[in-house]
């Protein structure tokens, strides 16, 4: 039993964590429902001491619908670190701003409405333009997105493009008469 | 490239508004006189760029190539991951200084732009800004994969794979990513190339101006800016 | 001293042979600050080859009138330095035009170049422009300050404002130079040269990292030529006044070459060695320093 552990049975009784997952003994993941998370964030960061926000992040769950956001916290005291996940729905994404707790969230938030299409609303120039000008297709980042077809339609791709296998390839050149047959040294 | 969706949303011809401080609006000036200002014409010079001819002589026009050739002044430019591969160039260890290389901030007193790496929808806006802004003549270098084809993002939504079509490019360096040595090798053959009078992008861009414009505004979704940056 | 024709000539040799001495000084001078770094530095000729591509740029863009006159200004102030002082001294074809008051006027070119500039780069109107140029001025204004106190110093001393007769006061023995009769003023001054010459320590006004290239910042081809034969001809020129006021004049080109090397390897000197100051380091540094050292020269004369 780790403070970490401890630390989240205590918060256990206000809020519904779930999924604890211990990954070292200075990482442990869980996760909320999406509305405690914001609450959830402020007492970590006020009570608790995980006073830095590492990152705010998305994964892209397509196959369940969901996209689960990752708030990564760390505590400068215990040198522990907690990932916060909150899943949202996939077609209507949208979660509280959380940029007036950490400035740099804002940025972050920026970024996922640009590449994922989630919303934050109140966060600051947030449908402004961030790392792509001028985009006119579905967030790229979303796995719907069919980044090859969406390159080779406006970028075009030069002839005589190829691709090799990398291990036969290598294979190939390092040892050209070597069959399959052969036992392979040192495995 | 089996994985492709056939499903593959297609190019949607979406105006896209310009930026406020763009767009045509009103000033007041301290005296209270309300000036108008449209930012693309007031802002910027329209006039076309045009081909320039060589010199009357012969001997004049090589002459000038062969200093041209020995005093190239690159653009402190960096795209990717080649801008580290060229600052070495200014280390005692490569020194190109020897060859009447040197960096200069600012693309008015430059007359290479290397694009060294892949190149971003984004940055190619500010790299075609800053190419145009070059006192002609100018020459161009890509430097690695990305700029030939891609690289290995030449799937990426967001790296654009030819950069022949957006820029006249003088001399292309292969590599992923080309070692400093490399560089050198390639920029004292682009030397070769100008002593012998053959390296006239800034000429052939503007012959084909149309031709790159349109490429350039293909990818480039919110042009906000002239034809041509003077 | 009367006028003749013959003097036009004269002095436009003068300057011919003062652009290739700079020219190649200043290469030979990049030189060993590139071998201080450890490199092998750049040819002889460069500043030559850099000078005719600059030229032979086929493109020309202009934001005005100012702009065309910063550089003419700015090379109007190294010529003016050069034509109204006497390069060599006691020689008729390299006299020039020096005449009873040409101290004041040679302190006035100084400071002539630099507001020339302030102008063209604020025509140009890039913003590094500006930045570059309000830095110069504050710290040009600053290092001349201690200049100006040594020179009042020195016409104390020796009771004229004819930069001649300075020099020929300064004849006859190595003692005899400014250098050891007055040294207060030396000092005072070499605070005003190493401050003026562009070199580091105080060569925040172009810094290329920070604003890239400050003032000529949107300068090119013919214009930049122009910058660039008035940055080989103003240091020389510059250091002829503190040849002549400090360390004995010239009496042939042999000296003079001799001479204006040594003082401009004082600036590289200090300057390879020396980081960066801030602006507001700098005028700090002339005016805690600079300053109390010129007064103190004004009172031992």
């Amino acid at each position: 039993m780790s403070t970490a552990t401890d630390l989240l049975e205590r918060f256990g009784t206000n809020y519904r964590i779930s999924e604890v997952n211990e990954q070292k003994a200075d990482l442990t993941f869980f996760k909320v429902p999406k509305d405690q998370a914001v609450r959830l964030l402020r007492e970590l960061r006020d009570d608790a001491g995980y006073t830095h926000l590492a990152f705010l992040t998305n994964i892209d769950y397509i196959e369940r619908g969901i996209f689960t956001l990752n708030y990564m916290l760390h505590n400068y005291d215990t040198r522990h670190t907690l990932g916060m996940h909150v899943d949202l729905d996939r077609d209507n994404a949208e979660m509280e701003s959380i940029h007036n707790m950490w400035a740099q969230a804002a940025t972050y938030q920026r970024e996922l409405r640009e590449m994922y299409g989630i919303r934050f609303p109140g966060s600051p120039r947030l449908d402004d333009d961030f790392c792509l000008e001028g985009w006119d297709q579905i967030p790229p980042m979303r796995k719907e997105f069919d980044t090859a077809a969406f390159s080779l339609a406006r970028f075009y791709s030069r002839d005589g493009r190829g691709t090799e296998d990398p291990r036969e390839h290598m294979k190939q050149q390092l040892y050209p008469t070597h069959t399959d047959d052969a036992p392979e040294g040192g495995n | 490239m089996k994985d492709m969706d056939k499903s593959f949303k297609k190019d949607t011809e979406t105006e896209f508004p310009l930026r406020e401080e763009m767009r045509p609006h009103q000033v007041t000036a301290p005296d209270g006189q309300v000036i108008d200002i449209d930012p693309l014409q007031d802002y910027f010079c329209q006039e076309p760029p045009k081909v320039h001819a060589k010199s009357y002589f012969k001997i004049v026009e090589d002459f000038y190539n062969w200093a041209r050739a020995h005093s190239l002044w690159i653009l402190g430019f960096g795209t990717g991951c080649g801008a580290i591969e060229m600052r070495p160039l200014m280390t005692p260890r490569f020194d190109a200084y020897r060859y009447g290389i040197q960096w200069r901030p600012t693309p008015r007193q430059a007359n290479l732009l290397v694009i060294s790496g892949y190149l971003s929808v984004k940055t190619l806006k500010r790299a075609i800004r800053a190419y145009e802004q070059m006192p002609a003549p100018k020459y161009v270098v890509g430097l690695g994969s990305c700029t030939i084809n891609g690289g290995m993002y030449w799937d990426s939504y967001n790296t654009i794979n030819k950069f022949d079509e957006f820029l006249p490019v003088d001399l292309y360096i292969t590599g992923c990513m080309p070692r400093p040595e490399v560089l050198m090798a390639g920029v004292l053959e682009l030397k070769k190339k100008i002593k012998e009078g053959r390296a006239d992008g800034a000429n052939r861009y503007v012959e084909n101006f149309e031709w790159y414009k349109a490429n350039q505004k293909r990818v480039i979704k919110n042009w906000n800016m002239p034809d041509y940056n003077w | 001293m009367t006028f003749e024709w013959i003097q036009i000539p004269y002095a436009l040799l003068t300057v011919f042979i003062i652009l290739n001495y700079g020219m190649i000084m200043t290469a030979i001078m990049q030189k060993i600050g590139a071998r201080v770094g450890g490199r092998y530095g750049i040819p002889v000729w460069q500043n030559y080859i850099d000078l005719v591509k600059n030229w032979a740029l086929r493109t020309k863009i202009t934001h005005g009138v100012m702009f065309y006159l910063g550089p003419v200004f700015r090379l109007t102030g190294g010529l003016g330095l050069i034509l109204f002082v006497p390069t060599i001294y006691g020689s008729v074809m390299h006299q020039n035009f020096s005449y009873s008051g040409d101290l004041i006027l040679a302190l006035y070119f100084i400071f002539f170049g630099t507001l020339g500039m302030a102008l063209g780069a604020g025509e140009s109107g890039h913003p590094h422009s500006a930045i570059g140029v309000s830095r110069g001025l504050a710290q040009v204004t600053a290092a001349e300050l201690p200049l100006a106190l040594a020179v009042f110093s020195i016409s104390l001393q020796y009771q004229t404002l004819n930069i001649t007769e300075i020099v020929a006061a300064q004849q006859g023995s190595i003692f005899n130079w400014t250098l050891f009769t007055n040294p207060l003023a030396v000092i005072a001054a070499m605070f005003g040269f190493v401050g003026t010459m562009m070199r580091s320590p105080f060569d925040v006004v172009l810094a290329p990292q920070e604003i890239p290239i400050g003032p000529p910042t949107e300068y090119h081809s013919a214009y930049l030529a122009l910058m660039q034969t008035n940055r080989v001809i103003f240091p020389i020129a510059k250091t002829i006044i503190y040849m002549n006021l400090f360390f004995g004049g010239a009496t042939g080109w042999g000296a003079f070459a001799v001479k204006v090397f040594a003082l401009y390897f004082v600036t590289v000197f200090i300057g390879v060695v020396h980081p960066r100051f801030r602006v507001e380091q700098s005028i700090r540094f002339f005016l805690k320093w600079g300053l109390p050292v010129g007064i103190l020269a004004i009172m031992a004369v």
